[in-house]
């Protein structure tokens, strides 16, 4: 397969906001009041090298729904489709580096045949400087089946909590947190996908 | 095998080219500071494809009406945006050539001084009442995205001494899984600042030169408008129609 003709990616650099984040095309909030599902909210903070807030990131989610199905044509399992529910999101950081989401935690999703992927969310990550956008995923640290996953399974296991969100429960409601690093201690780790 | 109908089973999809340095730029490029401390240091991990990446967001977002394709009158002012009128359209294809139908294009540039309408833009450019800079179409049947809009002008930046940005407009694509999600730069030909653009050059050869549209007479309009075309070619195949499942979603 020749991959002479694909497009190259180049940088979102400063100045996306007013049309990527136009309100229409916000998307924090994930969820509408019948959505199934547990409501979580994720809130992190993306860091550069220095250990510097990032003000002017951007992360896009894409996730499954509440049964571990996607919004898509190709996922064609037997579960249920929630017609409330995308699962994506996009938000920008803002002038301290923090991003967040209102969604629901997702179903877990098959791998093969036989096994399943424990649930996560994808994560994306553009910001100026950022040539390419870095590809993530977050996985919730109260979640048994983390440990069987077959993507976090190639993951060095000292790197692996860089993809763990830590789950808090704050005024009732639930909060996983899940900050990014770019670059240096404690970097995120990025798939190559 | 087959993509049509039937639960991906699979894990690996051969098609899929990840991590091609022939196309895509490192992420560190010293030339371009603001990468030297927002580049991962260590290399990215090799996972399969899996459903979470071979879905995505695409063939869900369809919000868009026709007046926001045309960055000439889309500030809803009543006026015309000042600037030599263009005309940009092209192609978006998967890796075998297909067209990506109704997928989403959001697009964003400066005016014709070379100025965003933007909180961090300070440099002392005029702005323009008419003009937000933004724009977004969805592609149709053939995979073909139209916009009308002005050609933007270069600007200053601080990377490096005297050094400005060549024309450009940035394009924001999803086609139609997570692994074909695309943000890029479309330049104009016969631009002398090419060649002093870190951000540009930091593509390698020959898939920097596909960055730059070309000079279409046959979409040039009559005493109206410049064109220019130029084709998006995405990771990835086509996989299905786009339809919704089912219902409508919000």
């Amino acid at each position: 397969m020749s991959t002479a003709r694909l497009t190259g990616a180049q940088t979102v650099g400063p100045f996306f906001h007013p049309a990527l984040l136009r309100e229409d095309a916000r998307r924090n909030v994930l969820v509408q009041p019948e959505t199934e599902g547990e409501r979580i909210r994720i809130e992190g903070c993306v860091y550069d090298g220095d250990g510097v807030p990032v003000p002017d990131a951007m992360v896009e989610i894409w996730q499954a729904n509440h049964y571990g199905r996607h919004r898509h044509p190709l996922d064609q399992r037997p579960l249920p489709l929630d017609p409330t529910f995308i699962g994506f999101g996009r938000c920008g950081t803002d002038d301290a580096g923090r991003y967040w989401f209102e969604t629901i935690k997702p179903g877990p999703v098959s791998f093969d045949g036989e096994r399943s992927q424990a649930p996560h969310i994808c994560v994306l990550v553009f910001a100026r400087g950022l040539l390419n956008h870095l590809v993530t995923r977050l996985y919730f640290a109260d979640e048994p089946a983390n440990a069987a996953d077959p993507v976090l399974q190639r993951v060095p296991p000292e790197r692996r909590e860089t993809l763990i969100a830590q789950r808090a429960v704050v005024d009732g409601a639930v909060v996983y947190r899940f900050d990014i690093v770019l670059q240096g201690d404690g970097e995120t780790v990025f798939f190559n996908i | 095998m087959s993509w049509k109908g039937t639960a991906v089973e699979s894990t690996t999809i051969g098609t899929i080219i990840r991590g091609d340095r022939e196309v895509f730029p490192p992420y560190l490029y010293a030339a371009y500071r603001a990468s030297n401390r927002r580049s991962p240091n260590l290399p990215l991990i090799e996972v399969p494809l899996t459903l979470s990446e071979l879905t995505g967001p695409g063939p869900a977002i369809s919000e868009v009406t026709p007046e926001d394709a045309d960055l000439t009158r889309n500030a809803g002012t009543g006026g015309e945006a000042i600037g030599q009128r263009i005309i940009v359209t092209g192609r978006v294809l998967d890796e075998h050539g297909r067209p990506v139908p109704n997928t989403l294009v959001e697009i964003w540039q400066a005016n014709a001084a070379g100025r965003y309408l933007h909180r961090n833009d300070h440099w002392p450019a005029p702005l323009d009442p008419n003009f937000l800079g933004i724009g977004r179409c969805l592609t149709d049947e053939h995979g073909v995205y139209r916009f009308l809009s002005i050609r933007p002008g270069a600007y200053p930046w601080r990377n490096h001494p005297n050094a400005w940005r060549p024309s450009h407009i940035h394009f924001s694509l999803f086609g139609p899984s997570l692994a074909s999600r695309l943000i890029t730069q479309m330049y104009f030909p016969d631009d002398p600042l090419h060649a002093l653009d870190p951000i540009m050059n930091a593509v390698p050869e020959p898939a920097r030169s596909r960055l730059i549209a070309t000079y279409a007479h046959d979409v040039t309009e009559p005493e109206w408008a410049l064109g220019y075309r130029w084709d998006i070619v995405l990771r990835g195949p086509q996989a299905t129609p786009f339809e919704e499942p089912e219902g409508e979603v919000r």
